[in-house]
């Protein structure tokens, strides 16, 4: 009996450690390092979780929790209720949709597949962002923090493949 | 189980349909009524606060030691700059004695009335957040030390920003760099009103000054109180450029290295209107 809510709590840790990680990813992200100018284009952890694991993991990436980690991160940056979550929602859903095309790809294919999206992530953004403030923005931070995400990418997709080989057990 | 399959390969086709709206909705709605959504974000910051608060100390230790290398590396023009600084300020000590108390008994002499009450609560920031199209920070206090919202936050060197959001236990500065801070302000010499209106660049824009009125470059700007909230005479920057492109002001504070902040607790003079309706209430 105990030995049975065990499996299944060591089951559902499993299950959502994908969120958790990236939940916590995106609190490191905003931790003050002071170095000038990193707090206004620091690179997008959010998106690049949310691609990694819609691409590897979409049973354990639910759109629910694309959704989730965009409100989260709304509320910790103080930037209007909703814009991170529509965004990785809109990139869930692409991801998702193509995903035949990331199946045996090599990992540099999959990078430049993120920079496209990555990009057109950032447009989304400074257009929302642009459309709730009602002033034009200059677009240049969006840039520099789409380089940076792009940057990156490499390292955290390292994290979490060794997450996903270590914690999560095999499809 | 079968029955639910079927139900399930529709939550998934709508759900996402449906997450998707959601969000926007939020986004718009949060536009319109945006107190409700506060209360939400605050909740939700007041719970990763002490989290961040215990993390952001190894990050904090990181970013002294880089300072400290970079310090040693420069320690004797820095002493030869302080020394300097430091015969400066002593004659400028002697002054601001001086005329402290001329101040004090000449406002003795007039009986002037007292200003509001000042008190301070000192933060350490949290989290420097990075949206790039927001600039605020953290700090770990919140309504149970007292801190409310458009209270100012000041660093060593003068206006940081304001409250915009409080929780019980954190808050969120709105930097004075911010696409809305506004911050009614006067030039000190001259005594021209105006706002410095941040547009998220690093330079805010000193607008609505009075016709004909000018700045210029290396003028004081402080605050001036007006509109409330706000105590006057903090320092809030100096002209940095007066150009085709409206004259920008260099904030005082420096808005890349905030580690500790003293958030101003002032309780604003209450409008005599105000003041007979509550002895009435009282009475």
């Amino acid at each position: 009996m105990t030995s049975g809510l065990l499996l299944r709590l060591d089951r559902l840790s499993r299950s959502i450690a994908p969120l958790t990680l990236s939940l916590g990813l995106l609190m490191i992200a905003a931790l003050p390092f002071r170095l000038p100018g990193l707090g206004r284009v620091a690179p997008d952890v959010a998106l690049i979780a949310v691609f990694y694991w819609s691409v590897y993991r979409p049973d354990l990436f639910p759109a629910i929790a694309a959704f989730l980690l965009g409100l989260c991160h709304d509320a910790l940056i103080g930037a209007p209720l909703g814009t991170s979550a529509f965004v990785l929602l809109l990139v869930h859903a692409l991801v998702r949709s193509q995903r035949r095309f990331f199946v045996g790809k090599s990992f540099v294919v999959v990078w430049w597949a993120f920079g496209l999206i990555a990009i057109g992530a950032a447009l989304i953004k400074w257009l929302t962002a642009m459309m709730l403030a009602l002033a034009p923005l200059a677009i240049a931070p969006a840039l520099f923090q789409w380089v940076l995400t792009i940057a990156l990418f490499p390292f955290l997709a390292w994290l979490f493949a060794r997450t996903q080989a270590s914690v999560l057990w095999r499809r | 189980m079968r029955v639910a399959l079927p139900l399930r390969a529709l939550v998934q086709r709508f759900g996402l349909f449906f997450l998707i709206v959601t969000a926007f909705s939020l986004m718009l709605l949060g536009k319109a009524d945006s107190l409700a959504f506060e209360r939400f974000r605050a909740s939700v910051v007041d719970v990763v606060a002490p989290i961040l608060g215990v993390m952001s100390r190894p990050a904090e230790a990181v970013s002294d030691a880089v300072a400290n290398v970079r310090e040693v590396a420069w320690l004797r023009e820095e002493n030869a700059r302080l020394r300097e600084d430091n015969a400066q300020l002593r004659h400028w000590e002697t002054l601001a004695r001086n005329v402290s108390d001329q101040n004090a008994s000449l406002r003795g002499l007039l009986n002037l009335a007292p200003d509001g009450m000042l008190s301070y609560v000192t933060a350490r920031v949290v989290a420097d957040s990075g949206g790039i199209f927001v600039r605020s920070m953290l700090v770990n206090a919140g309504a149970r030390h007292g801190v409310a919202k458009g209270h100012a936050v000041l660093s060593g060197e003068g206006l940081a920003g304001r409250i915009g959001a409080v929780g019980d236990r954190s808050a969120r500065v709105l930097l004075i760099t911010d696409l809305n801070s506004k911050i009614p302000v006067v030039i000190e010499s001259t005594r021209v009103r105006g706002l410095v209106a941040g547009d998220n660049s690093a330079r805010p824009k000193l607008v609505f000054l009075p016709p004909n009125a000018t700045a210029a470059v290396g003028d004081r700007i402080v605050t001036s109180g007006h509109g409330g909230g706000l105590p006057a005479g903090l320092p809030v920057g100096e002209v940095a450029a007066v150009g085709s492109d409206g004259i920008r002001v260099r904030p005082f504070a420096d808005l890349d290295r905030l580690d500790y902040l003293r958030v101003v607790r002032f309780q604003d003079v209450v409008p005599p209107v105000e003041a007979t309706r509550t002895v009435e209430r009282t009475k």
